[in-house]
């Protein structure tokens, strides 16, 4: 923990190794009991799971307290019974990455933006609203991004059927056969 | 005088592909500006949802056409993490040796059309023969010039072809020459290039990692942030190379991301001589995966561009149940109002092509 605690130091490029366990550590002294689930996955990777209601503060710390200062990737999931928001946040000082899956009730699906730490969340969050209908609450300007203004649909929804649900064509049909 | 929008886009010769750049001009000063991009919007996500593991290949070669392996790489390595099965030895050898490839001949068709867009045609003809030796390479290794298909799901499709070290040494020996000799002269030497590149398209170090650049953008603000080495993924750990950082002061503008490109070329062109030295001769060069697999993997790499991550769920299927693609033209589009805020419109197409944007990846 001393080595967090310390103001960080500039970017060397180089991973740092065991960092993730350090990680791991300050994230379940702060917040023991708002994580659901904590583990280091492998080397350089922590993978948290919350409640949506958590997220800022997680976040908050994670960008000012530990030095996450890249938000590389945000995925909305469809669970069929829930929605999750991933986030892939990136650490520069130590090469660490930590995955936060937010969850967020299908019923309901908002959850706060994180357009007010990073400006990156800007177009990720757009295009998750775009393409799965999760809401950003507090986003600015939460418009389709890739597909038409006027598209009625958000398509990568498990219930927006495609064509085929298997693209798969057996050998024994090419040759011929039934 | 009044302030106006003007259309840069979806048609002209500066976008390199199909999307919009409005900017509000003042006069010839700009003061806002505003991408619109989708128009090359595919559904990657969902269509490769209904396809096998290994069929998604096809598809993510496509993501980005003039740097295929290295989309295709980053998603077989996320799926191997998510089925827990690693490459052979040799087969990683390969991929870096493919991948290096694929990043040479990915920077030279950024310099083909960087070239042109400072009137510098010269700089077209000279990058795209140059990149010809080197998909000749790629071709010799894998049957194709572009989408090659070549990255599988736990290896590589097939083991170098014979004679490939001495072609490769070849053509490297003779691109090093072109480089030093010819390239240097006609872009940094140039007094016209460089008064064209430097000091616009400015942006500060905070506001590059908080906007999501990466990348050579990212280093040419002075952070020496290279995938390679700070999450080393295959062999890269044990390859000795130097990530091409912006050290001079003034950094962020086009000249800096210039640099940074430029300069990568002659790094990639050591890692692959580098490769070929140190990898086994022989060995198996791939494992068969799983058919069917659960649970969830990520893997991020260091593509032409920035960093490229795939995030791959598996149900237990014999395909994704979800697939997200980060695209690293996509967050850096998103940075392009800060990059141009202040510019001149005469600017725009120096920014823009320093930037480096390839459409088939940002819009999926």
């Amino acid at each position: 923990m001393s080595a967090l605690a310390k103001p960080l130091p500039h970017i060397t490029g180089r991973p740092v190794p065991g960092v993730e366990k350090e990680v791991l550590a300050g994230l379940k002294a702060a917040f023991a009991s708002k994580l659901k689930d904590a583990k280091a996955v492998r080397e350089r990777l922590v993978e948290i799971v919350i409640d949506r209601a958590d997220l800022i503060d997680v976040c908050t710390y994670l960008k000012n307290t530990l030095g996450f200062e890249h938000l590389s990737c945000i995925t909305a999931v469809d669970w069929k019974d829930h929605f999750e928001s991933i986030y892939h946040i990136e650490n520069y000082y130590n090469g660490c990455m930590v995955q936060v899956n937010a969850q967020i009730p299908y019923d309901d699906p908002k959850i706060a933006s994180l357009t007010g730490l990073w400006h990156a969340a800007d177009y990720h969050e757009r295009e998750a609203w775009d393409l799965m209908g999760v809401e950003y609450e507090g986003h600015p300007n939460l418009v389709r991004i890739l597909l038409p203004e006027d598209f009625k649909f958000h398509p990568l929804r498990k219930e927006f059927a495609q064509e085929v649900d298997r693209q798969y064509i057996s050998r024994r049909k090419l040759r011929g056969g039934k | 005088m009044p302030e106006f929008w003007i259309n840069m886009g979806p048609q002209h010769p500066m976008t390199h592909g199909l999307w919009n750049m409005k900017v509000k001009v003042d006069g010839e000063t700009i003061v806002d500006a505003k991408p619109e991009i989708g128009y090359l919007h595919r559904g990657y996500e969902k269509i490769m949802e209904v396809r096998e593991f290994q069929k998604n290949v096809v598809l993510t070669d496509r993501l980005c056409y003039v740097s295929s392996i290295t989309w295709s790489h980053a998603y077989c390595l996320a799926v191997e993490k998510m089925m827990g099965i690693e490459t052979p030895e040799r087969g990683q050898w390969i991929r870096v040796i493919s991948l290096e490839l694929q990043r040479i001949a990915s920077h030279l068709m950024w310099l083909a059309s960087y070239g042109p867009d400072l009137g510098l045609l010269t700089g077209l003809l000279w990058a795209l023969r140059e990149r010809e030796l080197f998909l000749d390479l790629i071709q010799l290794m894998s049957g194709a010039r572009m989408n090659q298909n070549f990255p599988r799901v736990g290896g590589v499709r097939n083991d170098l072809p014979e004679n490939f070290e001495a072609m490769c040494r070849r053509s490297i020996e003779h691109f090093l020459e072109k480089y030093e000799n010819e390239y240097q002269a006609i872009f940094q030497e140039s007094k016209v290039f460089r008064m064209r590149t430097e000091g616009v398209g400015k942006i500060t170090v905070e506001e590059a990692i908080n906007w999501g650049i990466t990348g050579p953008n990212l280093r040419a603000c002075g952070v020496d942030v290279d995938l390679r080495r700070l999450d080393p993924y295959e062999t890269y750990g044990e390859i000795d190379f130097e990530p091409q950082v912006w050290h001079d002061g003034g950094a962020g503008d086009s000249y800096a991301r210039f640099v940074c490109r430029f300069n990568e070329l002659r790094e990639s062109c050591q890692i692959v001589l580098q490769a070929l030295k140190k990898m086994p001769k022989t060995g198996p060069y791939r494992v068969k995966p799983p058919r069917r697999a659960e649970g969830e993997g990520y893997a991020k790499t260091e593509d032409s561009r920035g960093e490229a991550l795939f995030y791959v769920i598996g149900d237990g299927d014999d395909r994704p149940y979800r697939v997200k693609i980060r695209s690293p033209v996509f967050c850096t589009m998103a940075a392009t109002p800060t990059l141009l805020r202040g510019n001149k419109l005469a600017d725009v197409v120096s920014i823009l092509g320093s930037v480096d944007v390839c459409v088939g990846e940002m819009d999926k």
